[in-house]
């Protein structure tokens, strides 16, 4: 049944290619429908997939020759992160309500992108989930050179060529392992099975990991992310912090963590306290956090802001993976989801309730224009979304975040403290932001701001509202009850461990 | 010798012959007082029929020798020469559809017919077993090429492309036939199994000339397939030369000397066949330095990986500055003949069939990208990066097959240029498991990365930035059709992947 996500935006995406021009308003509403579905079926398959293990949606041969196979299964992390994939193209949609050049083009790369997206979240063969994941590519460069705003074009070629980059990485792993393994199948449960030798998986393992890394914005690979963000059109930015760095994020889970789980052995020699690519990565992770959030402390764009923090946030899901115990796997996982929301929510208030209003996002000029009165509900709506952000108790984020420094602790006690104090700046960066844009000091005159001009920026509409309220109840109902989404998670996490893969 | 045998070996290509001969007499004979287009019409409807019963006469297979046996072949077929040459025939089909709207000569029969006996030499040194045999049925495709590169009379710069082409063509060829000529003195035959086994038995002389003659030889085909040094023809021709035409060039040439390497190839690294190799190993074993490698097989694979590497990084770094499109095809060509080069360098029966697999795609995927140039050079009057500004706005559909396109020839899946390349390094991979095969593969996947910025260029023009001019761009229906099916075939063959391997290996 979940497969039917994937063919519906294929569709949708067709259809909306075909829709005549000129016709926005048909588009916003098929648009509308399919991303709804979708959300439905992923919402009826996690609930008909509650308490069971991976089970197979379809496993047809598709290349004999090359024993490639199409093959479609879903286990509880797949589930999650397909449920997040919907809940993110709904609120995407009705973000972009207002996008009126070229809609229907518009919503036919938004669904071919979200149609990859889940494809990628649901493959269990090797080649299929390449075969998706670079799908997801080319929609993203024409989302943001076409729609995009500050340095589109060079944001877009930039994200292109990293994404590229990155899977031309994890192809040549692909590649080598396809030939080295010997067995004719590219099925991850088989290839996993297969015996590679640890040398190999030495050196495929980290090859692997940087390339999906790369797309979930691992430092130093992370410069796409911001410039990304800032210069992407609304619903692209939400799709790329909500689910595109996620599909980097679950590579790293399922392919290299997944295939090469010798690669994460020690190297048997340490060099200045750091033995394994584990180290090496989980160093990086850290980095990224403490890194991401300080450079989101001195930001002038209010976007940049929220790019850079996306960056840091990320860096708790890849600190979680390196843990390789139940608590922290568990935790990164729950963080994608909890990111994934929450990031979406931010972009949507910056983008579309603030920017789409008052076109800048410096708060050098947001700070004059009193937007606390003047948009009381893009305000509030801030304060909340940052609340979650900073991973405040009741929202998702906190139960992941904790997860995951758990976990780490158990793991890497000295690297917990680092990320602590990402978490720490995360909220001196979210308070600046809040009161640099809506809660300034600065009165206002007369003269700055003439009556006229003053009430011009247009009410908040209901599919605002609406989008607003989705993701915010999304993390609300995880963070109240996080037992919904960790029955599912944990199982799915014990059998990876335990199966050291699959 | 059997000339009965000859007469069934070479029915597709005195069916080619005959058709352009027709052509010739129904052009100039018949239609004089005709309008250009109808003449146009006529005569590529008349090639294109050339074509059909040419494939439909293709023997099984079949062989051509002096004395009845393998030792001594001229000429074979079936097998994967066959599949190459269906592949020539349909692909030079294609190119002469594209003549139905382009009136860059007035000639049209006389270009036809060229066309058709320029083929008839791809078909020939598909199947070529003998040194000349080979040199023969190359001079016939290249003399060909020569001709319709310079057929727009009035292009200046269609003229000096030819003459380009033609002087670094004439002397390649030189360096070929000096080449063969110290094969045939060495090992005293030109059969190309012969001169192998020659080669083979002379392991304990260990004669420098087979090294100097193999040098000449990759060089003459080298020259044929734009592999770095060789390659500096190719711009030229692919700016100077009329749309059809570089379509021509680029796909039919490519897929006869592509052929060619493979039938070379085959015959230096796997002289006994695949299944008596192991016998042939235990006996050279004993008399030779290494079992791995004897013969010619070390110096020829060592040549081909040095001028893959080369191909790859000059192709695509060159095609990177490019403003024109047709020269940014052309470096993008030369890249491609390097991955292709590289699976030749480590052969197996597999890396054969996947490479005609990506000759055969790589081959379709061009000859529409050149429709599709041709289109918008008659709209615009320029080739250059800017004529395709706004072609989303001025014609949605040819700016969607440009997209399908570019994409396959970036190697994005499910497109079929991906799996062409997945096929081919797969097939490297999977002969030769050492250091370099794997580095040469990754720095070919690492190119193709590279890749995707030059083909993202040009789409960027056609989708993203504004349109200078937005009058709609108007497509002959027939040119538009096609355009649209070989899209097609782009999308379908990349979905089932499956369909043009077992097509392949059912020869």
């Amino acid at each position: 049944m979940l497969a039917w996500t994937i063919y519906l935006s294929f569709a949708g995406a067709l259809v909306e290619a075909l829709l005549p021009k000129g016709r926005a308003g048909l588009a916003r509403v098929v648009a509308l429908v399919i991303a709804l579905a979708g959300l439905l079926i992923a919402i009826a398959g996690f609930a008909a997939g509650a308490g069971q293990g991976r089970n197979t949606i379809i496993d047809v041969a598709w290349v004999p020759s090359m024993g490639i196979h199409y093959f479609l299964a879903a286990d509880g992390i797949s589930r999650v992160l397909v449920l997040l994939t919907g809940l993110a193209a709904v609120a995407g949609v009705l973000f972009s309500w207002n996008v009126d050049r070229r809609t229907n083009e518009f919503f036919a790369f938004f669904l071919a992108l979200i149609g990859g997206v889940y494809g990628v979240f649901l493959s269990f063969d090797l080649f299929l989930l390449f075969v998706f994941y670079e799908i997801a590519i080319v929609p993203k460069y024409f989302l943001i050179a076409i729609w995009g705003s500050t340095r589109r074009e060079y944001a877009a070629m930039k994200l292109a060529l990293y994404s590229f980059v990155g899977s031309a990485m994890v192809l040549i792993a692909l590649l080598a392992a396809y030939a080295s393994s010997g067995s004719h199948s590219t099925s991850l449960v088989d290839l996993a099975n297969a015996g590679l030798s640890t040398h190999f998986q030495m050196w495929a393992f980290p090859l692997t990991f940087v390339g999906f890394g790369i797309l979930a914005g691992m430092w130093p690979f992370h410069t796409w992310a911001p410039t990304g963000h800032v210069a992407a059109p609304t619903a692209a930015s939400m799709l790329l912090a909500g689910v595109v760095m996620k599909l980097g994020a679950y590579g790293c889970l399922r392919v290299a963590m997944g295939l090469f789980p010798h690669g994460m052995d020690p190297w048997g020699f340490t060099f200045f306290g750091v033995g394994s690519w584990r180290d090496v990565f989980a160093i990086l992770a850290v980095i990224g956090i403490v890194y991401g959030a300080l450079v989101a402390l001195v930001q002038t764009d209010f976007k940049f802001v929220i790019g850079y923090s996306s960056v840091s946030h990320m860096g708790f899901v890849l600190l979680g993976l390196m843990t390789l115990n139940q608590i922290g796997l568990t935790g990164a996982v729950l963080q994608m989801y909890s990111h994934g929301v929450i990031a979406g929510l931010l972009f949507a208030i910056v983008g579309r309730m603030v920017y789409d209003r008052t076109h800048t996002r410096q708060f050098g000029e947001l700070e004059q224009m009193h937007l606390l009165r003047r948009l009381p509900f893009a305000a509030w709506a801030f304060v909340i979304a940052g609340i979650a952000s900073m991973g405040l108790p009741g929202f998702s984020g906190f139960i992941a975040e904790l997860q995951v420094l758990v976990g780490s602790w158990h793991a890497t006690p000295w690297w917990t403290v680092a990320a602590g104090i990402g978490i720490v700046v995360g909220v001196a960066y979210t308070w600046r932001a809040l009161q640099k844009a809506f809660f300034t000091d600065i009165r206002p005159t007369a003269e700055d701001h003439p009556k006229t001009g003053w009430s011009d920026l247009g009410a908040i509409t209901w599919p605002e509202v609406t989008a607003f309220s989705l993701l915010t109840g999304a993390s609300l109902i995880v963070g109240v009850y996080p037992r919904l989404l960790l029955d599912t998670i944990e199982p799915a996490v014990k059998t990876f461990l335990a199966g050291g893969a699959q | 010798m059997n000339y009965a045998d000859l007469f069934r070996v070479t029915l597709p290509e005195t069916a080619l012959e005959i058709a352009a001969l027709l052509v010739l007499v129904v052009d100039l004979v018949f239609m004089r007082k005709a309008a250009l287009r109808t003449r146009a019409s006529v005569a590529a409807l008349l090639g294109v029929v050339g074509c059909i019963s040419a494939l439909w006469l293709m023997p099984g297979n079949a062989m051509f020798s002096i004395d009845g046996t393998a030792n001594t072949a001229l000429l074979v077929t079936g097998g994967w020469v066959a599949a190459a040459q269906v592949g020539i025939l349909v692909l030079t089909g294609l190119t002469l559809v594209f003549l139905v709207d382009a009136g860059f000569t007035r000639h049209v029969g006389e270009y036809v017919a060229i066309v058709l006996m320029s083929a008839t030499g791809g078909l020939i040194i598909a199947g070529a077993q003998d040194l000349l045999v080979i040199f023969v049925g190359l001079e016939l495709l290249s003399l060909g090429l020569y001709v319709i590169t310079a057929f727009a009379k009035q292009s200046g710069r269609g003229a000096e492309a030819a003459m380009k082409y033609y002087l670094f063509g004439g002397m390649s060829a030189a360096f070929l036939l000096f080449g063969f000529s110290y094969l045939y003195g060495l090992t005293g035959s030109t059969n190309l199994h012969q001169v192998v086994l020659g080669s083979i038995a002379s392991v304990g002389s260990g004669s420098p000339l087979f090294y100097v003659a193999l040098v000449l030889v990759a060089a003459g085909l080298g020259f044929k397939v734009a592999a770095v040094p060789f390659h500096l023809w190719a711009p030229d021709a692919y700016e100077g030369a009329p749309a059809p035409a570089a379509a021509f060039i680029a796909s039919v040439s490519k897929v006869a000397s592509f052929a060619l390497l493979i039938g070379i190839g085959m015959a230096i690294l796997h002289p006994f066949g695949d299944v008596r190799v192991r016998v042939v190993r235990m006996v050279v074993f004993h008399i030779g330095p290494s079992p791995k490698w004897f013969g010619l097989a070390a110096p020829w694979s060592l040549l081909l990986a040095v001028l893959a590497a080369a191909s790859m990084t000059v192709g695509n770094l060159a095609a990177l500055a490019q403003i024109s499109v047709r020269r940014l095809l052309a470096y993008s060509a030369i890249a491609h003949a390097g991955y292709m080069l590289l699976a030749l360098a480590y052969l197996s029966s597999r890396g054969a069939a996947a490479i005609l697999y990506y000759i055969l795609t790589y081959g379709l995927t061009t000859i529409a990208a050149f429709g599709v140039v041709g289109v918008v050079e008659r709209a615009t009057g320029t080739d250059r990066l800017d004529g395709f500004l706004g072609l989303n706005k001025r014609n949605p559909l040819l700016a969607g097959v440009l997209l399908v396109l570019f994409l396959s020839l970036a190697g994005i899946p499910p497109l079929v240029g991906f799996w062409a390349k997945f096929n081919l390094f797969a097939a490297v991979l999977r002969v030769g498991a050492g250091v370099w095969p794997f580095t040469l593969v990754a720095l070919a996947v690492a190119f193709s990365a590279v890749s995707l910025y030059y083909y993202l260029q040009v789409l960027k023009r056609a989708y993203v930035m504004p349109a200078a001019d937005e009058t709609p761009i108007r497509v002959h229906p027939v040119t538009m059709i096609t355009l649209l099916l070989i899209a097609a075939a782009v999308v379908v063959l990349g979905c089932l992947p499956d369909l043009l391997q077992n097509w392949i290996a059912s020869f």
